[in-house]
């Protein structure tokens, strides 16, 4: 098994967070992981995106052509990558579905915001929350291993937002158990 | 190495770790992407080491001080990318002559030039034939993942000092910015003897006074100076050569790749593979000195075609070329000025290159 996985945002949004919570959560589990951030001139408000493999084996080439699964936490990076991902691919879309053009027929698409879960989550935990979509409907990792990785890399000047952000990764988790509309990604 | 932990780096962070690890005592460097976090890191680390980190007024200066520091018997160590590892070369020719140990790193961005900040290996002619003058070389060393980074920094010392000679390890922007698992082992060399003493600049009480100079005036002086540097580089040559070959036993395409690309390679290889075509790669780890022989002895009657892949406009061809040594077709693809390879170009060439091989 080898997946291979693009978040995309806003500088600001975690984007980078997300992608190293996931890539030590894939430790966790004993598997293979390479993280690449487009690194450079993004800047906060900018766009900002990562490169996340997760695999049984080695890991060759750490560079995504075609990613298995999109996280797009904003509507421009959706616009930007969707045309990328794999057939039979997923995207999760950090928007609702009727403020994006669906361009495909041959990908998964998975619509959440914040406002699909609760209103005491704050903006800034998209990123948490669209990752842990992820995970529970891939189930490509245990959401446990999400959590641990969490309480691991957490930095010490956010330990006050540990609970609340556990608290987002298990909302947006049963959010997609409560809403299995549509395809379920093999 | 097994049971060590499991960590998540950044390739920068990696080698500056290593370098802790490794002894370096002393770190001098100016920033610039993508390698700034080697600086960033070792500016608190080295301090609650209670070692040096002096933020230097330019790569220059940087170099010189790795002299001063190498000369007196210390592990030191620079870090910068292409443009900066350019202003370096006159030093890096004295290091030789001088017989000074020390460890340059240097992880590639896009050039000529100022370039720009993408990941590159177009610093393979400039680290392994260098911008200095005289007949030098050096040693240089090419990971490809962040676990053989911080072996390779451990190696980087080691060989700077067993030798006495400047050790350049590098890499490319992708080494430096990925994260990958990896474990920061025990340095392996730790209780290895240099023998400082016999030469280093450590005050001349109880012995008799001694230089260390890279200018030698008197009649056929530098001649044998050049000779005897030359006989070592044939040592090295001899004891450190290593690579890595994947799949090349029944192989009619060998592909050959450094660093990044070369794992990359390897996925197109296993992809090729699936698909019944006979592909293997050849991966130098030393890219000076070259692993000539090693890839000369591959070069059998089953292999009918050697396909060079880099991140730059063939840097390492004309070492792939002088190995195969006219027994097959070479071929190259590649990348100049930041641009990436993916696996599945790499795939598409070798189909092609199968497709004409059985035509």
């Amino acid at each position: 098994m080898e997946k291979s996985i693009i978040i995309a945002g806003y500088g600001g949004q975690g984007v980078l967070f997300a992608g190293k919570l996931l890539s030590y959560a894939a430790i966790i589990e004993n598997m293979n992981t390479t993280w690449i951030p487009s690194y450079g001139a993004e800047m906060r408000g900018g766009s900002a995106n990562c490169s996340v493999k997760i695999a049984n084996d080695e890991i060759g080439s750490p560079i995504i052509n075609k990613p298995d699964i999109l996280i797009a936490l904003n509507i421009p990076s959706f616009n930007r990558f969707e045309k990328d991902v794999k057939k039979d691919g997923l995207i999760i879309v950090c928007a609702s579905e009727n403020e994006v053009t669906k361009s495909r027929d041959d990908i998964n698409y998975f619509f959440i915001t914040l406002k699909n879960l609760t209103k005491n989550i704050q903006l800034s935990f998209i990123n948490i929350v669209a990752l842990s979509a992820m995970v529970r409907k891939t189930k490509l990792l245990k959401i446990e291993s999400l959590i641990l990785a969490l309480n691991k890399l957490i930095p010490k000047n956010k330990l006050h937002m540990l609970t609340s952000n556990i608290e987002a990764i298990k909302l947006s988790a049963k959010f997609v158990f409560d809403n299995k509309n549509s395809k379920v990604f093999v | 190495m097994e049971d060590e932990e499991k960590i998540l780096l950044k390739g920068n962070i990696a080698i500056a770790k290593a370098a802790i690890n490794a002894g370096c005592e002393c770190y001098f460097g100016y920033p610039i992407t993508p390698q700034s976090e080697i600086g960033e890191y070792l500016s608190k680390a080295m301090i609650e080491e209670g070692r040096i980190f002096i933020p230097c007024e330019s790569e220059l200066a940087a170099i010189n001080m790795v002299i001063g520091a190498g000369s007196t018997g210390t592990k030191a160590m620079t870090s910068s990318s292409s443009c900066g590892i350019a202003l370096m070369q006159e030093a890096i020719s004295a290091m030789y002559c001088q017989q000074v140990p020390g460890v340059i790193v240097s992880v590639m961005r896009g050039g000529p030039g100022l370039g720009n900040i993408a990941p590159s290996q177009g610093d393979y002619n400039q680290a392994c034939y260098g911008g200095g003058n005289g007949d030098y070389k050096v040693i240089v060393l090419s990971p490809s993942t962040i676990q053989e980074s911080i072996d390779l920094t451990y190696l980087s010392f080691h060989l700077a000092f067993k030798y006495r000679c400047p050790v350049i390890l590098l890499a490319d922007g992708i080494l430096g910015q990925m994260m990958e698992p990896c474990s920061i082992n025990k340095n392996p060399y730790n209780d290895y003897d240099y023998n400082i003493e016999k030469w280093a600049l450590n005050g001349a009480k109880n012995r008799e006074p001694r230089n260390l100079v890279s200018l030698h005036m008197d009649l056929g002086e530098l001649e044998k100076l050049n000779y005897d540097l030359n006989k070592k580089f044939l040592e090295i040559e001899k004891n450190e050569i290593r690579y890595e070959i994947f799949l090349t036993d029944d192989a009619n395409i060998i592909i050959t790749a450094f660093g990044t690309v070369a794992r990359v390679a390897k996925t197109a290889v296993k992809q090729a593979r699936e698909m019944g075509i006979k592909v293997g790669l050849f991966r130098p780890i030393t890219l000076s000195p070259f692993p000539s022989n090693k890839l000369g002895n591959l070069i059998c009657s089953n292999v009918k075609i050697v396909l060079d892949v880099e991140m730059n406009l063939g840097q390492m061809l004309k070492d792939v070329r002088s190995s195969v040594f006219g027994k097959c077709a070479v071929k190259f693809m590649g990348k100049p000025g930041g641009g990436i390879i993916n696996s599945d170009e790499i795939l598409e060439k070798i189909i092609d290159i199968n497709n004409n091989i059985e035509s």
